[in-house]
């Protein structure tokens, strides 16, 4: 299955990927409707971390065996047949278990949503023809989206 | 924010269209000049004009397009004279009393031959050629030629065979090199760019003054490797590893001018790969203080031949100044086998403004006096000549090989597909785009990968656009091109400069 693969030593923390990713979850698909005119904001299920010279763009690495699936006590969280581990936001009851499960700290809380506690994370652009917003939106191929092995 | 006096005014003027400025803070982030900033408690995104070298990094970089830059207009009364370059100056030298210093190629109205330089193309009397269906040929070589060729035939076999000895040559698929950038002046990043897109187009890059970094080996073949006056990093692997070696007496946009690389910039990579102490200043002098003379030259080019077994064509490159035909004899004689000339135009990581302005002529001169006194001499087949200052596309290209070089050298234009902006802040040491820094976090913008893919581009891009002009011509070959200035004609070039040129007024 192809993933998201972050290069650390190219990430130049500008931070587009965020955007993008934003943009791409919105409903008008704008950035600027998205931004600012849409209900909800959307909170980027990318995150740029960065320290120093350092930085790098951190999101869900679909696990072949994810520990915030087996820790959703609601069956939110859940594996396609294609590897890709999705959320579905009708069945989460808001408990973060999924936030401290998971070793990477690619699942974020969603905190544009104020009247429900509600988690984001990445779907791997789920609809999206052309692959992950975010890899595209990247100035310096520090995020690719191909397939490896192992 | 700080608040110093100052009587310079700004140079650019940072537009905010504040619908669109989503307040991601990416501006903020990526400008090395901190021309952005962010102010929380309104949550706004301001700029601060002063900073601004207009270097298009956050206009690129604004996921939203909302940044224009836009260039602030005199604010004193207009004076030809006293324009607002010269005020800004004085200004400047007033508050600090310093050579002003620059980057890039000179920006003045020096006239550009090129655009007034013409090409022919094939009508009726002869055929032009279609490139895409007939054979057309750009490969170069770059060397000394014989002064003629002796055959002999086996006496058994009857075969031919050439008897005469052939200097070392390099053989280039397409006649541009890229033009020697030092690692110190310019990333590793940048080089390992460079290094890459020569290696894959068949083509050349230039060490510079700046010593072969370990990593760099692996393109010694497509390597020309450079001994300046400092003598940094060079010994006798690094002679060894290129294809060729230069002998850097000048360059075009400072020229009887040595050079300085700060110590600052002198990071542990460039000071184990120039041989020489960490945060030291690296200090070229002007002159190489053992050529005073041809004589000397000759020494010197033939101790590196002597070191390279007379393996590796030994080139001499020189700044585009007065007597540059003559001096260029002098080269030839003294052993060279590519003189490579530097014209007022041809850029530089760091020079004093005063210099780079106005010392030096084009290169369109330089290159027709040079051909035409080795022809004259009879000693133009010794030697190959490489021209450099300045070059912009394809057609510059075609044209100063019509007016009589083998090749041509880019820079600048190299740089641009790096992503520069022409901002001429080089020699600030913190380049927004990773090109002239060697500060960690701003190298790492220039990824390699990137970095060769698009100069390679640019390579293919110009070696198809030759192709098409040669085809025009009705030529196939870039070597029958080469000093053929019948195919130049001038548009508005006056006395004495057509007859430097040696063409004709189109018309003619």
């Amino acid at each position: 299955m192809k993933k998201l693969y972050f290069r650390e030593e190219w990430c130049v923390g500008c931070g587009r990927c965020e955007v993008a990713c934003a943009i791409e979850h919105s409903e008008s698909k704008h950035p600027i409707i998205a931004y600012f005119h849409e209900k909800i904001r959307q909170t980027p299920r990318i995150v740029v971390e960065r320290k120093g010279n350092i930085s790098f763009a951190n999101t869900c690495r679909h696990c072949e065996e994810p520990d915030c699936v087996n820790a959703c006590i609601a069956g939110a969280l859940y594996k396609d047949e294609s590897g890709k581990v999705l959320y579905n936001p009708n069945k989460c009851v808001g408990c973060y278990s999924c936030i401290m499960a998971c070793p990477y700290g690619a699942i974020m809380k969603d905190i544009n949503r104020k009247e429900r506690k509600q988690i984001v994370k990445c779907d791997l652009c789920n609809t999206r023809k052309e692959g992950p917003a975010c890899a595209e939106a990247c100035p310096n191929r520090a995020i690719i989206f191909e397939e490896k092995e192992g | 924010m700080k608040f110093t006096f100052s009587l310079k005014p700004e140079n650019f003027i940072i537009e905010r269209d504040d619908e669109r400025c989503i307040r991601c803070g990416a501006c903020v982030q990526q400008c090395s000049y901190n021309a952005h900033y962010f102010l929380e408690e309104k949550n706004k995104v301001l700029g601060i004009n002063h900073n601004c070298v207009g270097d298009g990094r956050c206009v690129a970089i604004c996921p939203t397009n909302a940044i224009r830059i836009r260039q602030a207009e005199n604010p004193y009364r207009p004076n030809h004279n006293w324009s607002k370059e010269k005020m800004m100056d004085l200004y400047e030298q007033a508050e600090n009393g310093t050579v002003l210093l620059v980057g890039m190629g000179a920006p003045t109205p020096h006239p550009v031959y090129w655009d007034k330089i013409i090409l022919n193309a094939s009508q009726v009397t002869n055929p032009s050629i279609d490139p895409l269906r007939e054979p057309m040929e750009v490969k170069t070589y770059i060397g000394s030629k014989p002064d003629k060729i002796e055959v002999v035939f086996d006496n058994k076999t009857k075969k031919p065979d050439i008897k005469t000895k052939i200097s070392p040559q390099l053989e280039l698929e397409i006649p541009v090199m890229f033009a020697a950038m030092s690692f110190g002046a310019i990333s590793l990043n940048a080089c390992k760019s460079l290094a890459k897109a020569a290696s894959e187009m068949g083509t050349f890059w230039n060490t510079g003054e700046g010593g072969l970094y370990r990593d760099l080996y692996q393109y010694g073949k497509n390597t020309i490797v450079q001994v300046a006056s400092g003598r940094f990093g060079v010994h006798l692997d690094y002679l060894n590893a290129g294809a060729a070696v230069e002998i850097k007496i000048g360059q075009g946009a400072k020229p009887g001018i040595g050079g300085h690389l700060p110590g600052e910039k002198v990071n542990h990579e460039i000071s184990v790969t120039r041989a020489m102490p960490e945060g030291a200043d690296a200090i070229s002098p002007a002159p190489h203080h053992d050529i005073y003379s041809i004589e000397d030259l000759r020494q010197l080019i033939y101790s590196i031949k002597e070191a390279t077994d007379y393996e590796k064509p030994v080139f001499i490159k020189i700044s585009a100044v007065h007597n540059v035909a003559a001096i260029a004899s002098g080269i030839v004689r003294a052993g060279a086998d590519a003189v490579v000339i530097d014209g007022i135009r041809g850029g530089t990581g760091a020079a004093p403004k005063i210099i780079r302005d106005n010392v030096g002529i084009p290169i369109e001169l330089a290159i027709a006096v040079v051909d035409e006194r080795l022809r004259k001499e009879g000693i133009r087949n010794q030697a190959s000549l490489i021209a450099a200052g300045g070059f912009r596309n394809s057609s510059d290209v075609i044209k100063a090989i019509a007016l009589g070089a083998d090749a041509v050298y880019i820079g600048t234009a190299a740089l641009m597909t790096l992503g520069c902006h022409v901002c001429g802040m080089c020699y600030k040491g913190i380049c927004n785009w990773g090109i002239a820094t060697q500060r960690e976090d701003l190298t790492k913008r220039l990824n390699p990968e990137i970095g060769a893919e698009r100069a390679k581009n640019l390579l293919k891009a110009w070696k198809h656009e030759i192709q098409e002009m040669l085809g025009a011509m009705g030529i196939n070959s870039i070597e029958s091109l080469r000093g053929n200035r019948l195919n130049l004609r001038a548009v508005d070039i006056h006395e004495p400069y057509l007859s430097i040129l040696g063409i004709k007024p189109a018309g003619a």
